[in-house]
């Protein structure tokens, strides 16, 4: 892995530029439940935020209210300055990896061209040299150039990430919400996928969000934590969030992280929320 | 066997106005079945289809009782049960236990219905296996408006649905509206098995709603060679079927569905030997 570069981004953004991401005493609630409430929160372009916790802290609901679909009891969100709505462009999405079905009718070069127009309507024969030149652009980029053509069904998890990544990417994101994008990936594959995020945001200073139950794959490339724990939150540096102190804090029960050869440990913070957080709550 | 394949007088038969109509309900429903046939596939719609075509057989026998069109009743029936299964949404198992339910009460019903039926005997059997003689023209200018309003329903929604059919999760976060576009769909599968009941009828209404795309995407995985391949075997299975059918007097049904059924065959076939020249 590589370490962390000097360089990242640490001071406050000039007032000029909107925050990518902007949440200012946010609430949410399900029944009784509080999720989570005055959450504040901005996040740069060009920033890696991870988004960590406990199932059923709310991590995909943050995920749901950036994009629009989950409105907020209180508090508002921006997205690059506008108020965040359904189908706003801008935000580009990975999703956890599912095993896509054998038979679905699609090819790697269409999976990724849904990404940079599949939201729109009409029968789209204009500026199809266009689009086919943007697609073929985010297929290199990702190299998957040659599995262009290939079934997406029958492409590896790593494989399919890649598009998926390619997919989110492909219509030049402002902001990038990524539901797990790791998960049930090999290390290689992990790697790879977190890699070429980070190339982008640092390329084009997208700001990534990244939901995640596991920062050890991303450790080197987060700029700051969101920890949240049964309404409880602590946004910081891994520095400063990850630490025993703090962790024992938002689970009021004594945790412990410890480094072993640079990755993080957490001790006694097993999961006792088992709660259906997957992405079917996004149907 | 001579009674199956027959060409006796088969050329003074083709010259006869309603063999033309038939001819020309077949090329239509080839058309409109073929492009939706992919979808309903990736949709995970052929229950829902088979459902559909029920009601539609219920409400066409509900028609023939009461003394109205026949294809009024059918797209009625259709068209209630399509909105039904589209508001269903994506997930399956509670889909299809809905469907299940709604399936044998309205095929019972139209049992019932037409039992009570006390007219020509032909008509009640053609609901269920389907007579294209019985074509007329007023039934052609139902078949061409419909066929034209589902295709340019497709040609605007094609990409949000292809969208939302392969890709839900993506779909839904990037705003596509797929809580609207599944009944929509559903709507205009019912259009088309609507249609078809008269012609095909309701118990083979998957030969040429389903088998198409279920074929086409044994051989390809680009949508629009899919899309064009299922209009053609489509076509080559209605069409067929309705030159096989005429010289014998037999119903279509069979025929159609046993073409429809042999290009299924034939596109595994080739599917399979080149998924293993790609592997090997």
């Amino acid at each position: 892995m590589t370490p962390r570069p000097p360089s990242a981004p640490a001071a406050a953004p000039p007032a000029t530029s909107p925050a990518a991401v902007a949440v200012r005493g946010a609430r949410v609630a399900f029944g009784g439940r509080v999720l989570w409430e005055g959450l504040d929160l901005d996040v740069r372009p060009g920033e890696f935020l991870a988004v960590l916790g406990p199932n059923g802290s709310g991590k995909t609901t943050l995920l749901r209210v950036l994009l629009g679909l989950q409105p907020l009891d209180a508090g508002e969100v921006r997205i690059a300055g506008d108020p965040a709505r359904r189908g706003r462009g801008g935000i580009g999405y990975i999703p956890q990896q599912k095993a896509l079905p054998e038979d679905m009718p699609l090819r790697g070069a269409d999976l990724v061209g849904l990404g940079l127009d599949g939201h729109r309507f009409g029968p789209g024969l204009r500026g199809r040299a266009e689009r086919r030149r943007r697609v073929a652009e985010a297929l290199a980029a990702v190299g998957a150039t040659s599995y262009a053509r290939a079934p997406v069904g029958r492409l590896s998890g790593g494989e399919q990430q890649r598009l998926r990544v390619a997919q989110a990417l492909v219509g030049d994101p402002r902001v990038l919400l990524c539901d797990e994008p790791l998960l049930s990936l090999d290390l290689a594959h992990q790697r790879t996928v977190s890699r070429l995020i980070d190339e982008r945001r640092r390329a084009a200073d997208t700001a990534v969000v990244f939901v995640t139950h596991e920062i050890n794959p991303v450790l080197p490339l987060v700029d700051r934590v969101l920890y949240l724990v049964g309404g409880r939150f602590r946004v910081g540096t891994p520095e400063e969030v990850m630490t025993s102190e703090t962790l024992s804090e938002l689970y009021r029960t004594e945790v412990e992280v410890v480094r072993v050869r640079g990755r993080l440990v957490v001790v006694g913070a097993e999961d006792q929320h088992a709660h259906h957080d997957a992405l079917e709550s996004v149907r | 066997m001579s009674r199956l394949f027959g060409f006796e007088g088969l050329g003074e038969l083709l010259g006869l106005p309603f063999v033309q109509n038939a001819f020309l309900a077949a090329a239509l429903l080839g058309l409109v079945a073929g492009a939706l046939a992919p979808l309903v596939v990736a949709r995970g719609m052929g229950f829902a289809v088979h459902g559909t075509a029920e009601l539609a057989f219920t409400g066409g026998a509900a028609a023939l009782l009461i003394g109205i069109s026949v294809s009024v009743g059918a797209v009625v029936g259709a068209v209630v049960a399509g909105l039904v299964f589209g508001l269903l949404g994506l997930r399956q198992r509670e889909r299809d236990s809905v469907i299940g339910v709604v399936l044998a009460f309205g095929l019972g019903l139209g049992v019932l219905l037409l039992a009570l039926y006390e007219g020509r005997a032909s008509n009640k059997f053609g609901l269920l296996t389907g007579s294209i003689v019985s074509v007329d023209s007023s039934n052609i200018a139902v078949l061409v408006s419909v066929t034209i309003v589902v295709l340019a329903t497709l040609a605007v929604v094609y990409r949000p649905l292809l969208f939302a059919s392969a890709d839900p999760d993506v779909a839904v976060a990037r705003g596509v509206p797929t809580r609207l576009l599944s009944p929509l769909f559903a709507v205009l599968v019912a259009l088309t098995t609507a249609l078809a009941v008269p012609i095909v009828g309701a118990i083979l209404v998957l030969s040429v709603t389903i088998i198409p795309g279920a074929a086409a995407a044994r051989v390809t995985s680009n949508p629009l060679a899919a899309t064009l391949l299922a209009i053609g075997i489509a076509e080559v299975a209605l069409l067929g079927g309705t030159l096989l059918s005429l010289a014998p007097g037999l119903p279509i049904s069979g025929y159609v569905a046993t073409i429809a059924f042999l290009a299924y065959l034939v596109c595994r076939l080739v599917g399979r030997v080149r998924g293993r020249v790609r592997t090997a």
